[in-house]
C-alpha cells in the first residue's frame, strides 16, 4: 500500500529504513541468543511499487503494491527450525522467533546444517549499481502503457502480413523498489537496495477464424535502460503477425534452433541438474559429472555476479557468502556445480556462493546471428514458444509444446502449432551446434539463440 | 449473527477496533463519483510446513501473514491497494490509492451490482469445518507422521533410494466487506501431504511422487493409513518407470484414467471458459455460448460445493455463494466462470468463481473443483476397444494458451494399448491438443468418475489458488502424443 498521492515515491529513505531494518535484526538475533540458539540468521525486506494496466486505451488496472517480510531460521547446535512473518511489531518478532525455535525442538539432528562459513562470508561488497528508483507518477505510467498498446495496436504488417491486430490484453508498466537485508549472528550484515522496471504488451491477431497472442517485454533495474515503448509495442505486434496461420508438422526427427527467449530455458535446466540439492538427493541426470563433457565442445558457460546494474547481480548470495565470478562448463566440460553450504557440506565440496541461485550465468555466442544460424540449419525447425512441464530432471527425459516456425533453405516457411518436442536433455546438450549472438539480457541467464543436431517432433 | 462472522469479526477486525461504522466510513471514502463497485478483503493466515529427507525431518518453517485489500470498480476500470496491517489508518490509506482509478475518469453508466445471494448475518453453507488444522495434532505427532510415511516407502521395495516427503497445513481467515452492505466471513482450512522417491536399478534412476490433501485437518492423513497409501503409490509409480521404454510419438487414440488426469478439462476446456478472456475476446471460447464443443452425452461442471475439497470454498473471495455451474452440457458450451466485475460487465450473475490469492493480490474468474459427470462405458471395455494406443494415468502439470486453444499435460505414468490389452510401460511425455476441439473427439466415456486426490495449484496472472479436478476414464481420437519414437 502506498502514500495517497498516485505517485510511487519511497515512503522512507535507504537510510531509514537500513537504521530500522538494523535494529529488527539485531533484535531477532539477540532473542534467539537469549532463547538458547546457537546460531542464527534473519532476512527482512521491503518492496513497494506501482503497476498500471491500459487495455484498448482504457486503464484497466492500477495497483499500488508493498511488501514486507521478515524470516528467521535458527540452530540448536545441529537442530533447525525456520518461521516468517509480515508484522514487524516487538512482540509479532519474538512470537516469530519463538516459533522457530519451537520447531527446531523437533527437528533431527542434521551434521550439514548450519550457517555458512564465517571465512566465506563477503566483506566489503562492492555496490553493484542496483538501485535506480523511476519516481514515475500513475499519470505516467499510464500514459507509458498506453503509449506502447497503441504502437502494437497500429502496426501495420504490410502487404506479408495476412491479418491485423484486432484485439488486446493490454499494455503494462510496473515500478518496484525493495530493499533486502540479511545478518547472521558470525556477526554479518549486508543490506542490497533493489528496483526493477519493465513495460510490456499482450496483443491479438486474427485472420479468418484463426486467433493468435504473443507479447513483448522489456525489464530493466534503471528505467533509462529500458527499449521504448513504440519499439516494445511494434516487436509484440510483428511476433503476433507472423504466428497467424500455424499449421501441424507431421512427426519427424530433425534439427531445432531454440529461439533466444526460450533457449535460456535449457540453460536453466542444465542448472537444476548441477543443483547441490539434487546432487545429493541423486535427482539429477549429471550426477558426478564434474570434469566430464557435458555440453558440445565449444560450449562455454561462466557466472558473472558482479556486472554493474544488472538483473542478476549480486555481491552476496542469500547466506551471506561472498559471490565470484567463475567458469562453469569450458569447452563443453563441467568445471563447477552450483552449491549453497548445506548441499555443498553434504557433498564434501566448498559452498559457490549460490544460496538463491546463480547470478548472471552469461553464455558465450558464436560468430552468427539468428539468421546465421537458421542457414547453418538449413531445413528445421525454429521454436519460438514452449508450454508445459514435461522436463525430468532425474532422467533427463525433455518433452515439451512448442509453436515456431518451419524452416527450408533456411528461410522461415510457415508458422507451426499445435506440436511438441522431445528428447534427453544428455544429448540435447552434447548436440549444441551453435550459439547465437542475439543474446537476451532480460534476465538471470544471458544466451543467444541455440541450435540442436536434432530432437523429435511429434505432430499429426 | 452467523458463527462464522463473528469469529472472523473477532479475529480480524475487533483487535483494530474497526466496526461496522468504520467500514461505512471507508466506503463513504471509496464511493466517489464513478465507482460502481467496492470490496475489502481482511485476512489472517498460518501456515506451517515440515519437510523429511534422509529419514530424518530436518526441517520445518511457520508463518504468519495478515492484511488487508481495497478494491474500486468504475466500469472496467480497477483500482487496487492493500496494506499488511490492519488499522484504521492504513486502511483510509488504502481506499484513497484505490479510488483513485475513477478520478478524472471518463463518465460511464452507473451499473447495479447484482450482489450475489449472500446478505449479512444469513448462515451460510459450510463445506468444511472451521478448524486451525496446525493445532489438530502435535509437532512430535506430525514429524512421527512423517517418519512412518518413509518408512512404508522404504518397505515397499528395496530398490527405493532416496524418500522425500513433506506435510504442510494452512489456517486461513477472511472477511469480506462490500459496498452493497454485504459482510461475510469464512474460515477455510487445508492440509497436504507430498511424498517423492527415487528408485534405483541396474545404474537406471526414475523418481515418482504422490500425495493428496484437502480442506480437513491432519487426522485426515491418520485414518486408514492414508499417509502410508501416498508412499507406496509412490514407489508403485516409480517402479513401473524403471521398466518404461521410450514413448511413442504422433497422433493417436489416447485412454486417460480417471481421477487426476481431469487436468485435461482444467486446461482445454476451464481456462478458455473463464470469465475475463470471454468478456475480452481474447478465448478461443468468446461468443461460442450454445455451440457444440464436445461429443454428445459429455458434460462438464466447476463445483465449489463439493465437501472438502481442496478447490471447495462456502463462499468464493467476494463474498458470493460458491455453486455447481454447468460449463458444458451434452456436449452444448452453457456457461462461463464468473467474478463480480466481469459478470456486471457481461450482465450476467457471478457464479461464486472470484478468488484471489490473498489479500495483496486482485480477485480473477478462477476454477473451484472442474469435473466430468459420468457416462456409461466400463473402463475395461472402453480400453478393450483400442487397437492402438497410450493408455495415461498420471500426470504432472499442464498449460494452456487460452487464445489459440493449444494446450498440454504432461503424463507422469502411461502404457501402450495394442489389441485392447495394456502391455507395456513407456516414459512419460507430453500431449497436446487443441481446446475447443479436442472434447469433440472423445468416443467413449467411463461410468468411473473419480476426483484428484488434493494436490491441485492453478496459476493464472501470477497468483496460486488451489484446485480439483475429476474424470471418468476416456477415450480421445487423435491426441498428439510428444514421445521420442515417431
Amino acid at each position: 500500500m502506498s502514500s495517497p498521492a498516485s505517485v510511487s515515491k519511497p515512503s522512507l529513505t535507504i537510510a531509514e529504513t537500513r537504521a530500522r531494518f538494523e535494529t529488527v535484526a539485531a533484535d531477532v538475533l539477540a532473542e534467539a541468543k537469549r532463547l538458547g540458539a546457537s546460531q542464527a540468521e534473519v532476512n527482512v525486506n521491503i518492496s513497494q511499487g506501482l503497476s498500471v494496466t491500459v487495455r484498448l486505451g482504457e486503464v484497466e488496472t492500477l495497483e499500488h503494491t508493498r511488501d514486507k517480510g521478515l524470516g528467521v531460521t535458527v540452530y540448536f547446535g545441529q537442530r533447525s527450525g525456520a518461521a516468517s512473518t509480515t508484522d514487524f511489531s516487538s512482540a509479532a518478532v519474538r512470537d516469530t522467533v519463538r516459533a522457530a525455535c519451537s520447531i527446531a525442538k523437533y527437528t533431527a539432528e542434521d551434521d550439514c546444517a548450519g550457517l555458512a562459513d564465517a571465512d566465506r562470508l563477503a566483506h566489503d561488497p562492492p555496490d553493484l549499481g542496483l538501485y535506480h528508483p523511476w519516481g514515475l507518477s500513475a499519470e505516467a505510467a499510464i500514459t507509458m502503457a498506453r503509449e506502447c498498446e497503441a504502437a502494437a495496436m497500429s502496426f501495420d504488417g504490410g502487404e506479408s502480413s495476412s491479418g491485423r491486430i484486432t484485439n488486446s490484453e493490454g499494455g503494462s508498466v510496473t515500478t518496484h523498489e525493495g530493499y533486502d537485508l540479511y545478518a547472521n549472528s558470525h556477526g554479518f550484515i549486508g543490506a542490497v537496495p533493489v528496483t526493477r522496471h519493465s513495460l510490456s504488451t499482450s496483443v491479438i491477431a486474427q485472420a479468418g477464424s484463426g486467433m493468435q497472442r504473443d507479447y513483448w517485454y522489456d525489464v530493466a533495474r534503471d528505467a533509462r535502460m529500458l527499449d521504448s515503448a513504440r519499439a516494445i509495442g511494434e516487436q509484440a505486434a510483428r511476433r503476433t503477425l507472423r504466428r497467424l496461420g500455424a499449421r501441424k508438422l507431421s512427426t519427424r526427427h530433425c534439427p531445432v534452433v531454440f529461439e533466444a527467449p526460450v533457449a535460456s530455458s535449457l540453460i536453466s535446466h542444465f542448472v537444476g541438474a548441477v543443483r547441490g540439492t539434487n546432487l545429493y538427493r541423486e535427482a539429477s541426470f549429471l550426477l558426478g559429472a564434474l570434469g566430464q563433457q557435458v555440453f558440445a565442445p565449444q560450449v562455454r558457460i561462466h557466472e558473472e555476479p558482479h556486472l554493474i546494474g544488472a538483473l542478476g547481480s549480486a555481491a552476496f548470495d542469500s547466506e551471506g557468502v561472498a559471490t565470484s565470478a567463475r567458469e562453469l562448463v569450458h569447452d563443453g566440460v563441467l568445471q563447477g556445480y552450483v552449491l549453497d553450504s548445506y548441499s555443498a557440506r553434504k557433498l564434501k565440496l566448498a559452498t559457490t556462493g549460490n544460496a538463491g541461485g546463480v547470478h548472471n550465468l552469461v553464455v558465450d555466442p558464436g560468430p552468427d546471428d539468428l539468421v546465421g544460424l537458421l542457414r547453418t540449419m538449413s531445413t528445421g525447425l525454429l521454436v519460438t514458444e514452449l508450454i508445459g512441464f514435461g522436463v525430468n530432471l532425474v532422467t533427463g527425459d525433455y518433452s515439451r509444446g512448442a509453436a515456431g516456425f518451419w524452416v527450408e533453405g533456411g528461410q522461415i516457411q510457415y508458422p507451426v502449432e499445435e506440436i511438441t518436442i522431445a528428447g534427453n536433455l544428455r544429448d540435447m546438450f552434447r548436440g549444441v551446434t551453435q550459439i547465437g549472438t542475439d543474446i537476451d539480457t532480460r534476465g538471470n541467464i544471458r544466451c543467444g539463440s541455440i541450435l540442436l543436431e536434432r530432437m523429435t517432433v511429434a505432430g499429426s | 449473527m452467523s458463527d462464522l462472522l463473528q469469529q472472523t469479526r473477532g479475529l480480524l477486525l475487533q483487535p483494530a477496533g474497526i466496526g461496522e461504522r468504520e467500514i461505512e466510513q471507508i466506503f463513504g471514502q471509496l464511493l466517489v463519483t464513478h465507482v460502481d463497485y467496492a470490496d475489502l478483503y481482511f485476512q489472517y493466515s498460518r501456515h506451517e510446513s515440515w519437510s523429511l529427507e534422509e529419514g530424518r525431518v530436518k526441517s520445518g518453517s511457520h508463518s504468519i501473514e495478515q492484511g488487508v485489500g481495497v478494491r474500486a470498480c468504475a466500469g472496467e476500470k480497477t483500482g487496487f491497494a492493500y496494506s499488511d496491517e490492519i488499522v484504521l489508518p492504513a486502511l483510509s490509506q488504502a481506499a484513497a490509492a484505490a479510488r483513485a482509478i475513477a478520478q478524472g475518469g471518463e463518465t460511464h453508466d452507473r451499473v447495479r451490482v447484482p450482489g450475489g445471494t449472500t446478505t449479512p448475518g444469513v448462515q451460510q453453507p459450510a463445506f468444511y469445518a472451521p478448524t486451525d488444522p496446525l493445532a489438530s495434532l502435535d509437532d512430535a505427532a506430525k514429524v512421527r507422521l512423517l517418519e512412518r510415511v518413509e518408512r512404508a516407502a522404504r518397505a515397499a521395495d528395496p530398490r527405493v533410494k532416496q524418500v522425500m516427503a513433506s506435510l504442510a497445513a494452512v489456517h486461513e481467515a477472511v472477511l469480506i466487506a462490500r459496498a452493497d452492505g454485504l459482510l461475510v466471513g469464512d474460515i477455510r482450512p487445508l492440509v497436504r501431504l507430498n511424498v517423492h522417491v527415487i528408485v534405483e536399478a541396474n545404474g537406471r534412476r526414475e523418481s515418482a511422487a504422490a500425495g493428496g490433501g484437502g480442506r480437513h485437518d491432519y487426522q485426515y492423513f491418520l485414518a486408514d493409513g492414508r499417509g502410508e497409501d501416498y508412499a507406496r503409490e509412490a514407489v508403485r509409480q516409480a517402479l513401473v518407470n524403471l521398466e518404461a521404454d521410450e514413448a511413442p510419438a504422433g497422433s493417436m487414440t489416447v485412454v486417460l484414467g480417471p481421477g487426476w488426469p481431469g487436468i485435461l478439462l482444467h486446461e482445454a476446456i476451464g481456462h478458455g471458459l473463464e470469465g475475463d478472456f470471454n468478456r475480452k475476446g481474447t478465448s478461443a471460447f468468446s461468443g461460442r455460448i450454445g455451440e457444440r464443443v464436445a461429443a454428445a452425452g459429455i458434460t462438464v461442471v466447476d463445483d465449489g460445493t463439493l465437501p472438502n475439497r481442496r478447490g471447495s470454498l462456502s463462499v468464493d473471495d467476494e463474498g458470493t455463494h460458491t455453486q455447481c455451474t454447468v460449463l458444458i452440457e451434452d456436449g452444448i458450451l452453457r456457461g462461463y466462470m464468473q467474478d463480480n466485475l466481469n459478470a456486471r460487465l457481461m450482465g450476467v450473475p457471478s457464479t461464486g468463481n472470484g478468488r484471489r490469492e490473498s489479500y495483496a493480490h486482485m480477485p480473477y474468474p478462477r476454477m473451484t473443483n472442474t469435473y466430468m459427470l459420468a457416462g456409461k462405458h466400463d473402463p475395461a471395455e472402453i480400453i478393450g476397444s483400442v487397437k492402438r494406443g497410450l493408455y495415461a494415468v498420471n500426470f504432472g502439470g499442464g498449460q494452456v494458451d487460452i487464445t489459440s486453444g493449444k494446450f498440454v499435460f504432461s503424463a507422469s505414468e502411461a502404457y501402450l494399448i495394442e489389441n485392447g490389452k495394456v502391455t507395456r510401460p513407456v516414459k512419460g511425455a507430453t500431449l497436446i491438443g487443441n481446446g475447443p476441439d479436442v472434447l469433440t473427439r472423445v468416443s467413449m466415456v467411463g461410468n468411473d468418475l473419480k476426483f484428484d486426490p488434493g494436490v491441485g495449484t492453478c496459476g493464472k496472472e501470477g497468483q496460486s489458488v488451489p484446485v480439483g479436478v475429476g474424470q471418468p476414464t476416456l477415450r480421445i481420437e487423435e491426441l498428439t502424443v510428444g514421445g521420442t519414437q515417431g
